[in-house]
């Protein structure tokens, strides 16, 4: 029997903002324990709290991004249950009447598309840090990420594979990252995935019983996790078993995933509205305001990178996928840079080398500019292409400019015909039985002469013109 | 007179004249609550150097409260002064930060003379929920003061204060000022900002004055007034003098007596010091009309829903984790459950139960969710009734202050004797008690007055006419 999975995903993502959810205190990351916290987010008895209304226009902005309806009504609502890292023993968050509903985001999986719908996005605050060990017999809290502003964003059953899960993170990633509302780094939590995922019978309607499966930090272990757990519970299934709903850790270590064995009732998390907030109202002029700042998305750019500037597809989605890529490249094209060119260099060389130095293109020290010059200076038929790779690496080392650095180090391109004939000539002199051959029909010893020719001029040599006038030579 | 028999308009026109000074007055207010807080039990803090201190450092004259020694009940927030709801649970607890309603008496030039004994958590009618002991009326100290705002309103009967503040969720500075005979304001909800008011149930909550008159009670209000960033509850509009009106007119207003709440169960040592009071209000010239407010029924039963269950989700934080009180267990579920075990009084465990039970999956829409509901229709009583009418005229109470002990063990009997001041909570509308007379015993009586949403204007005008053509307000007791 043939076993279709269905997945959902449950994304919390942590907003960008300076300030907590519900107070002033700073939402920076790694300070001393307990040194950004106040009476208000470590829940001392009688404080209130106060909605940041840049969380809501975040949550707008993602909501607008995933084309979702945004409610002009909604309310936050508590999440009671206990725990030390949750000071106020409930979590401000949205039950019913969320900020934003009924959205979708396109993917694609090896030219198959698929559309994945968005039940909803809603707003909520970011618990404190229980920290084990430091002292036996003592667990420590430490409250400085509490009240942070988290955003949950919740899809249908819509993906049927793991590649699709991890494409949609992917997306989604992309997508918060150019709206500027979070840096989406799964490593260091700031964007958390967890995963419901059950197996059916292909063709069946109804769907299977469902485990949800948390602490899958990387994108490579969404897929490891999914694969896992979907062959696991095909296993269960294939000798008459019964998969049981639960929660399930993934261990990346083993990369297998562990039931977490809580106790078997369900928590009754009593979610009611929060009498001390009202009710979040957004009217249309907030929602279009917020439009017209909405920046270029991923797949608007794609689009425009393949229609108007003519890149490969696959060119066009990798650049436009992570927004300091796409701008470094638009940069370089603004500056007079041959897009698909500038494209090439970015994707072959910047990218290959920034990778194995684990650099983000923010630290490069080859700037837009620094690639549009040296474009500039192959067009001008100045340098060679091959000279050009040693005048990349050269700035990718030093920062410094193309035209300095062939300046400095003399490698402009010889193209003089008479000093190029004069080389020509010496080297076909020194190696005499290579011409006869040649010009008796060996024609591929033609490449030993250019490689002489280059050896003897550094590399400097104008390719082309070495050719034309080789041939020629050889000819006579 | 003492000094500490003054009001705050009488004490203010002293010190401006500087024939006394604010430690003269702090001291005489601490010399009097050494010399009857012993019977009273008014008082869980009282710092008499830190008081004097302040009151010395205060120039008379300066802000709207200058040197004024004021009392607040121990479940609003003073910064570095211990706030301990009456519970064991924050016995020792000490806020570091100021309420919004401290932080503007402050600015007002007000000496802190103590916090105030409450039933728990403002769980209750009489201060017997008290975690510590309970406080006595002062009229007649076998009798309880009332609550949950009880050693507000025994502290300023027994001029233990000059006022007070106190909070009001279900009638709480209502009833005591009622069993007190003194007067006692509970503003529009958003009018008065709760930050800093430890929760009870925070769509009901609301802090307001407890005095010995009512202009003192417009004075106070004048100062705790107004929008608060801190909390999201409060409104943002303007917020008028409320002094102004005092001494205005009443004639031609329209006073409403709903039927309702003048049924079967009502003590006749109340009702007709009350009927008398109305009368009153028509020899001045205000118009009488029969009103209805026919959900008025069901108002206990959607108070006990609402308010347990917020108070359910609100008492969570005291875990034993950050602050108050931390019984050690074998780990950690068995801390939470001692500490709270420990720390909590009979009431609010049984308050939290019921409010736990009422949010619970399957029936949160039974409970919840219904009382909700009727919340909304009993709301929409009061604005159909204040098409009609300017004010509404009703007992506070139905009774006098009953005896210590009489209603310990009768929970719901208990809950009954908030029947009349609940409804306003629900609704939102401001209403103020003042004394009206006096049961055969020499129990007071209070004569309870509500007005529309954000009209306490119209409310404290009727009060003050009836107080200033009446002489219950002058009477004190004999301590």
């Amino acid at each position: 029997m043939n076993y279709e999975p269905v997945i959902g995903l449950e994304i919390h993502a942590q907003l960008l903002t300076g300030t907590k959810i519900f107070c002033g205190c700073s939402t920076k990351f790694g300070s001393e324990p307990n040194t950004q916290t106040c009476p208000v987010c470590t829940g001392m008895p009688g404080v209130l709290p106060v909605l940041n209304k840049r969380v809501v226009e975040f949550a707008i902005k993602t909501g607008l991004a995933l084309k979702c309806d945004i409610a002009p009504y909604s309310i936050f609502a508590r999440k009671n249950y206990f725990y030390p890292d949750l000071p106020k023993g409930y979590q401000i968050s949205q039950y019913e009447l969320p900020i934003c509903e009924h959205g979708y985001v396109d993917i694609s999986v090896d030219g198959v598309g698929r559309r994945v719908g968005i039940t909803r996005i809603h707003m909520e605050e970011d618990a404190g840090k229980n920290i084990h060990g430091a002292e036996v017999g003592y667990s420590f809290v430490d409250l400085n990420r509490t009240g942070v502003p988290l955003m949950e964003i919740v899809t249908e059953p819509d993906i049927r594979t793991p590649a699709e899960a991890c494409e949609f993170m992917k997306m989604l990633r992309s997508i918060v990252r150019y709206l500027g509302v979070c840096d989406g780094n799964l490593e260091e939590g700031s964007l958390r995935c967890d995963a419901n995922v059950s197996v059916r019978s292909a063709g069946l309607e109804e769907l299977g019983v469902k485990t949800e499966i948390k602490n899958i930090n990387s994108f490579r272990f969404v897929e490891k996790a999914l694969e896992y757990e979907i062959k696991r519970q095909v296993g269960i299934l294939k000798d008459g078993g019964r998969i049981v709903q639960e929660t399930r850790l993934f261990d990346s270590d083993a990369g297998v995933t562990h039931s977490m064995r809580f106790k078997e009732e369900a928590h009754d998390y009593r979610y009611f509205p929060d009498p001390d907030l009202v009710p979040v109202v957004v009217d249309d002029k907030w929602v279009e305001e917020i439009r017209t700042t909405m920046p270029e998305l991923p797949e608007q750019k794609k689009k425009r990178f393949i229609e108007e500037l003519g890149l490969p597809g696959q060119d066009a989605a990798l650049l436009a996928d992570e927004k300091a890529l796409a701008e470094w490249l638009e940069e370089a094209v603004k500056l007079g840079a041959n897009p698909k060119n500038a494209a090439n260099w970015l994707i072959n060389e910047l990218m290959r080398m920034l990778g194995e130095d684990k650099t983000p293109i923010e630290d490069s020290r080859i700037t837009p500019k620094h690639l549009a010059d040296m474009l500039a200076l192959i067009d001008k038929s100045v340098i060679s292409g091959k000279i050009a790779k040693s005048v990349f690496n050269k700035m990718y080392r030093t920062g410094k400019d193309a035209n300095l650095i062939v300046e400095e180090e003399g490698l402009v391109q010889i193209s003089d015909s008479s000093e190029l004939e004069s080389i020509i000539d010496k080297v076909i002199e020194n190696n005499p039985n290579e011409a006869e051959r040649c010009k008796g029909g060996e024609v591929k010893l033609m490449g030993f002469f250019v490689g002489q020719i280059m050896k003897e001029t550094k590399g400097k040599a104008n390719p082309n013109m070495v050719n034309e006038l080789l041939r020629k030579k050889l000819a006579e | 007179m003492e000094l500490f028999g003054l009001t705050i308009s009488g004490a203010l026109e002293l010190l401006k004249k500087r024939e006394i000074s604010p430690v003269e007055l702090t001291k005489a207010v601490l010399g009097r609550i050494e010399s009857v807080d012993d019977k009273i039990s008014a008082f869980v803090t009282v710092d008499g150097e830190k008081a004097l201190a302040r009151a010395g450092d205060i120039a008379a004259g300066e802000g709207g409260l200058s040197g004024i020694p004021i009392a607040v009940k121990d479940n609003i927030c003073t910064k570095g002064v211990r706030t301990t709801c009456s519970s064991r649970i924050l016995e020792n607890f000490i806020p570091p930060y100021e309420s919004t309603v401290t932080g503007r008496l402050l600015n007002e030039g007000y000496v802190l003379i103590g916090k105030t004994n409450l039933d728990e958590f403002a769980m209750g009618s009489s201060t017997e929920n008290s975690g510590f002991f309970t406080t006595k009326n002062p009229w007649v100290t076998e009798r309880v003061p009332g609550g949950s705002s009880g050693g507000s309103a025994a502290a300023v009967a027994a001029d233990e204060c000059i006022a007070a503040l106190g909070s009001d969720t279900g009638g709480s500075i209502r009833q005591p000022a009622s069993f007190c005979g003194v007067v006692g304001m509970k503003p529009t909800y958003g009018r008065v900002s709760r930050y800093g008011l430890v929760a009870f149930a925070s769509s009901l909550d609301q802090i307001g004055p407890l005095t010995k008159n009512v202009r003192d009670a417009a004075v106070l209000l004048n100062v705790i007034s107004g929008h608060d960033g801190c909390d999201s509850t409060s409104l943002n509009m303007d917020v008028p003098d409320f002094t102004s009106v005092l001494g205005s007119d009443i004639r031609g207003l329209k006073v409403g007596v709903p039927g309702e709440y003048f049924i079967e169960g009502i003590d006749s040592e109340v009702a007709i010091p009350v009927k008398n009071a109305i009368s009153q209000l028509e020899r001045l010239g205000a118009d009488v009309v029969d009103i209805s407010l026919p959900h008025t029924g069901y108002a206990v039963a959607t108070y006990y829903v609402i308010a347990t269950s917020e108070a359910s989700s609100n008492l969570a934080r005291y875990d034993g984790v950050k602050y108050g009180l931390r019984v050690e267990g074998n780990d950690l579920l068995d801390m939470y459950m001692k500490t709270r075990s420990e720390g909590f009084g009979q009431e609010v465990k049984r308050r939290i139960m019921l409010g736990t039970f009422a949010l619970s999956s399957g029936y949160y829409d039974a409970y919840y969710r219904k009382a909700q509901q009727v919340r909304t229709l009993i709301r929409r009583d009061f604005e159909k009734a204040f098409e009609e009418v300017d004010i509404i005229a009703t007992p506070t109470s139905p009774t006098t202050a009953f005896k210590i002990g009489e209603m310990i063990s009768d929970p719901l009997q208990m809950y009954l004797s908030d029947i009349l001041t609940i409804s306003a909570n629900l609704a939102g509308v401001p209403a103020i008690s003042v004394p009206c007379g006096f049961s055969s015993e020499g129990l007071p009586v209070g004569l309870q007055i509500t007005g529309r949403h954000f009209d306490e204007e119209s409310i404290l005008k009727v009060a003050y006419a009836y107080e200033q053509s009446t002489e219950w307000h002058k009477r004190r007791p004999l301590l």
